[in-house]
């Protein structure tokens, strides 16, 4: 089975305090540690389980810069076995449909019989897989908690449905599949394989490698664009606790009670 | 000697020299002997490096202090002073088996050194000696057979009980003893018959007993006991030699090597490999134990020298709650794992599966804090700690840590700290100190001689911070000219290391030493034991390192520190000692110096104080790692401190400090108990004009 994973590097949103940058509808980045989207890392480590019953390769691509590199060589440490970096000044700036049609000509360039995404990233829309099945033409099951390889042209997928409930489906290969956080235990990647992955070869793709044009991807090619990033104002109903984390947790338990919410 | 009954070494049985048995019996003994010692060796001869031989001195030092002395026996009177006899009894009757062995071939045979009054005076130390153990090995198995201690138990998930094996060697070894009285017993009752005055048995003791009670006996009934009883001794003594390497009793050969090879440096880890230096580590081919081949040789000697005595378990606070983890068992299932897959006949398997999933599971070895309560227990000198270490370091090579974890390893490697936080928040803590507390800070080029090496619990929890604030205060009341590393500091990677992260442990002690060493001090103090036992254990290369309760001891001493009578009148204090300051790096009158200084102060001890101290749950990665367990250490170990009578717990490390708080809380003893750290004590009594 060759699988084909999307990942994509994100603010680590538990390890930084994020601050609105008021100049560009975003963030401060400087001060940010990155790390793999988590529902990524989901998805890759369910890759390597399959490849691992059932052979076949799995590649990690990411569209990003430079930066994108420590991502892809973090999920070679864990057992990918290959990486590839989109990167070209063209790309930046893609709309969803830009970031997704760069996918789609990197799967074209090669065989692969599975594509996996994350549902979401935390910094992103939720597009990337679906938008992707369409370009390709592929069958897309989205949200999937369980795989399970029946043979070489058919898997059976759970998917998790609202109040709980599980729906089973059989999918033909290849497809495309959304992951759900939660479908196996990611392996923890050690310091020493960073390090040793450090010296794999990780190929760059551009707009040429991949015989895009650069208006139809970027800035230029996006339909869809930012105009504002901000935090919402607390509407009336909401009350923010203060004080120390003692203080707010006496606090929260006494609101709690005086609501009903616990006796 | 003149005698009335024939020797072995001359006599006939069916008509057949006697002394044709009397060498084939030690012959063949030692043949199978040699045999058995030698297929025990081969999996030794194949492990991993593990060089023991330096400090031959002190080793020698070690040998005589735990195994001749049987220092740590006494830990468990009724077993130890048991033991203390059979042991005794080996040592002294060593020389009579040799003898009796070699007296069924040469007659009259005596040990170089030990005829006329020194041989006298040791048969009569050998009747006593052999009476004394066979009362010995009846007491043990009354011990065993009806008393059952609880410590010996097999809980049924490691199989059936382990009480067979130790009364079958309790029978053996008494009837060594039996025959030997019988064979005297018996010389002696001819003796008299005969009306000799040389040979007799001393009265009161087994032979002068078996003498008495033969005297009635015909001259050839004496022969043939005479004989049997010789016969019986050596093919017990060869059967037993044979038998002792094949079960726990094992440890009767190899604790004495075991304990000359035993680890000297307590507190240290070993490195991954031992003679690969830190920047090859990487290129190693695996890391840590994996498979049981990854063992060094001197491991697998522990597993052969573990004599299942159950005080390793006994003393494991991870067993007290009720972890799957039994360190006991750990060294038991690794040598039933040895015993199979290297045969005694037949070929040896070559074992390649993984040990994680085939005899140990991976919750059973996150389940050790480390705090080497079992390692300060064994009288064998057994070490769990390394090994703990090198299968997690294994574990964590393959990727096999605790979602929990990997969390707070993610943001260590990220942001030095466990918690994901921001380096510049590390000073966080000072700013709430009052303008004449003013803290230096290395980086902003204040100069000090001495480093606060703060640590990353203390730097970021809430609560922990007023331990900083505290000791900063404590430290400059003394008049110490002290810094902080600020935001160069990174957590000093004690439970990195110990959790088996070795690569991130390393570069947080790189980037730690150079910070060190660009601040230019002298010296350096921690208020944590934990970073305290990294720097002064794990680092090499940094000035000196102490703990704040050693400093503020000697202070006080000196009277530079002066205390005011105790704040808490209604308070009775016990003083919980720290792992890593305790049993690690034997700091255990420091703290309750400090204590002690307070005027008017009440104190008392726990039951299990000192070195056997209960850990409170361990510290560093501990604190993100939720096991399985019925109760949380920390909740019994409060319930210890209420039962000595103290309504306030002084802790001297802030995971102390941590857990504690916690198992007041969860035990709802919250209006009658109190943990305060002892540097919060000082600070609360300090005398400043």
């Amino acid at each position: 089975m060759e699988i084909f994973v999307c990942v994509k590097r994100v603010p680590d949103t538990g390890e930084n305090e994020i601050e609105l940058d008021s100049g560009s509808n975003g963030i401060k980045r400087d001060d940010l540690v990155y790390s793999i989207n988590e529902w990524d890392n989901y998805a890759v480590e369910e890759a390597i389980q399959i490849r691992e019953k059932h052979g076949g390769s799995v590649t990690v691509v990411t569209v990003d810069n430079e930066e994108g590199d420590e991502v892809l060589r973090r999920e070679m440490a864990m057992g990918a076995d290959r990486g590839v970096l989109v990167m070209d000044k063209a790309f930046e700036g893609s709309d969803g449909r830009g970031i997704a049609s760069i996918l789609k000509a990197v799967v074209e360039k090669e065989h692969y019989d599975l594509v996996l995404t994350g549902v979401q990233a935390d910094d992103g829309a939720a597009q990337i897989g679906g938008l992707l099945a369409a370009m390709l033409g592929w069958p897309y099951a989205s949200i999937v908690n369980e795989i399970e390889i029946l043979d070489e042209k058919k898997i059976r997928i759970h998917r998790e449905v609202a109040g709980g409930n599980l729906e089973v489906y059989e999918v033909d290969l290849p497809c495309v599949l959304s992951v759900q956080t939660g479908i196996n235990e990611p392996r923890y990647v050690p310091i020493r394989g960073v390090m040793k992955a450090a010296g794999l070869d990780v190929p760059v793709y551009g707009t040429a490698d991949l015989g895009l044009s650069p208006e139809s991807v970027g800035e230029a090619g996006a339909t869809v664009k930012v105009k504002n990033y901000f935090v919402p104002e607390a509407g009336d109903r909401a009350e923010m606790l203060e004080g120390s984390t003692e203080e707010i947790i006496d606090k929260l338990i006494d609101l709690l009670k005086s609501k009903g919410g616990v006796r | 000697m003149e005698t009335v009954l024939i020797s072995p070494a001359k006599a006939a049985i069916f008509g057949i020299p006697s002394v044709i048995f009397s060498i084939l019996i030690p012959l063949i003994g030692t043949l199978l002997f040699a045999y058995i010692i030698l297929k025990r060796l081969t999996p030794l001869l194949k492990a991993a490096p593990d060089p023991r031989l330096d400090r031959l001195i002190n080793r020698v030092f070690q040998l005589f202090k735990f195994a001749i002395l049987q220092y740590r026996h006494l830990r468990y009177p009724v077993a130890g002073i048991i033991h203390i006899l059979i042991f005794a009894g080996f040592v002294i009757l060593s020389l009579r088996s040799v003898t009796l062995i070699m007296l069924g071939i040469f007659d009259g045979f005596t040990l170089p050194g030990l005829s006329g009054t020194i041989g006298n005076f040791y048969t009569v130390l050998k009747d006593i000696t052999a009476t004394v153990v066979l009362m010995a090995c009846i007491a043990a198995m009354v011990r065993r057979g009806l008393f059952k201690p609880a410590r010996y138990a097999v809980p049924s998930k490691y199989g059936k009980g382990h009480a067979g094996e130790a009364l079958v060697v309790l029978m053996l070894i008494s009837g060594l003893m039996l025959c030997d009285m019988a064979f005297e017993g018996s010389l002696a009752a001819a003796g008299v018959q005969e009306g000799l005055t040389t040979g007799t048995a001393l009265p009161g003791t087994g032979s002068g007993l078996a003498a008495k009670l033969f005297n009635k006996l015909s001259l050839a009934q004496l022969q043939n006991i005479h004989l049997a009883a010789f016969f019986f001794h050596d093919l017990i003594f060869f059967f037993f030699l044979c038998f002792l390497p094949l079960g726990k009793h094992f440890h009767v050969i190899t604790s004495l090597p075991n304990i000359f090879l035993m680890k000297l440096d307590k507190g240290k880890i070993k490195p991954v490999r031992w003679g690969v230096e830190e920047p090859e580590i990487v290129d190693l081919e695996s890391f840590g134990i994996k498979k049981f081949g990854d063992f060094t040789w001197k491991h697998m000697l522990d597993f052969y020298s573990c004599a299942d005595c159950g005080r390793c378990s006994d003393q494991c606070p991870a067993n007290a709650v009720v972890r799957p983890l039994s360190p006991r068992f750990l060294s038991i299932k690794c040598r039933n794992e040895l015993f199979q897959n290297y045969p005694l006949i037949g070929g040896t398997t070559q074992d390649e599966s993984p040990l994680i999933g085939h005899i140990f599971e991976e919750d059973e070895i996150w389940s050790c804090t480390t705090c080497g309560a079992c390692e300060t227990e064994c009288p064998l000198l057994i070490e769990y700690i390394d090994k703990i270490v090198d299968i997690r370091r294994g574990m964590v090579d393959e990727g096999m840590v605790p979602q929990s974890l990997q969390k707070p390893l993610h943001s260590l490697e990220r942001r030095g700290n466990p918690y994901g936080k921001t380096p510049k928040r590390r000073i966080e803590w000072i700013k709430e100190l009052p303008e004449e507390n003013h803290v230096k800070i290395f980086q902003e080029e204040q100069t000090a001689n001495t480093l606060y090496f703060v640590d990353s619990v203390t730097s970021y929890d809430d609560r922990i911070q007023e331990i900083a604030r505290a000791t900063a205060r404590v430290l400059m009341a003394a008049g110490i000219d002290f810094g902080i590393l600020g935001p160069a500091e990174k957590d000093s990677g004690h439970e990195v290391r110990r959790f088996g992260e070795e690569m991130l442990f390393l570069s947080l002690k790189n980037s730690n030493t150079e910070a060190i060493k660009n601040s230019g001090v002298k010296n350096i103090i921690t208020s944590d034991p934990h970073a305290f036992n990294a720097l002064k254990n794990d680092y090499t290369d940094i000035p000196p390192v102490e703990h704040t309760s050693q400093v503020i001891a000697r202070k006080i001493k000196s009277g530079e520190i002066r205390l005011k009578g105790v704040e808490n009148g209604d308070g009775i204090y016990t003083y919980h000692d720290s792992c890593y300051l305790g049993r690690h790096n034997g700091i255990y009158d420091a703290p309750r110096d400090v204590i002690d200084a307070i005027p008017g102060i009440k104190r008392v001890e726990m039951a299990r104080c000192g070195d056997r101290a209960f850990c409170c749950g361990g510290g560093g990665l501990n604190l993100f790692y939720e096991p399985v367990e019925e109760k949380r250490m920390a909740q019994v170990r409060v319930e210890m401190a209420k039962e000595a009578g103290a309504n306030i717990i002084v802790t001297a490390c802030p995971f102390c400090m941590v857990h504690i708080e916690d198992g007041i809380k969860t035990s709802g003893l919250e209006s009658e108990m109190q943990v305060i750290d002892l540097m919060e004590l000082i600070d609360h009594s300090l005398i400043t004009e």
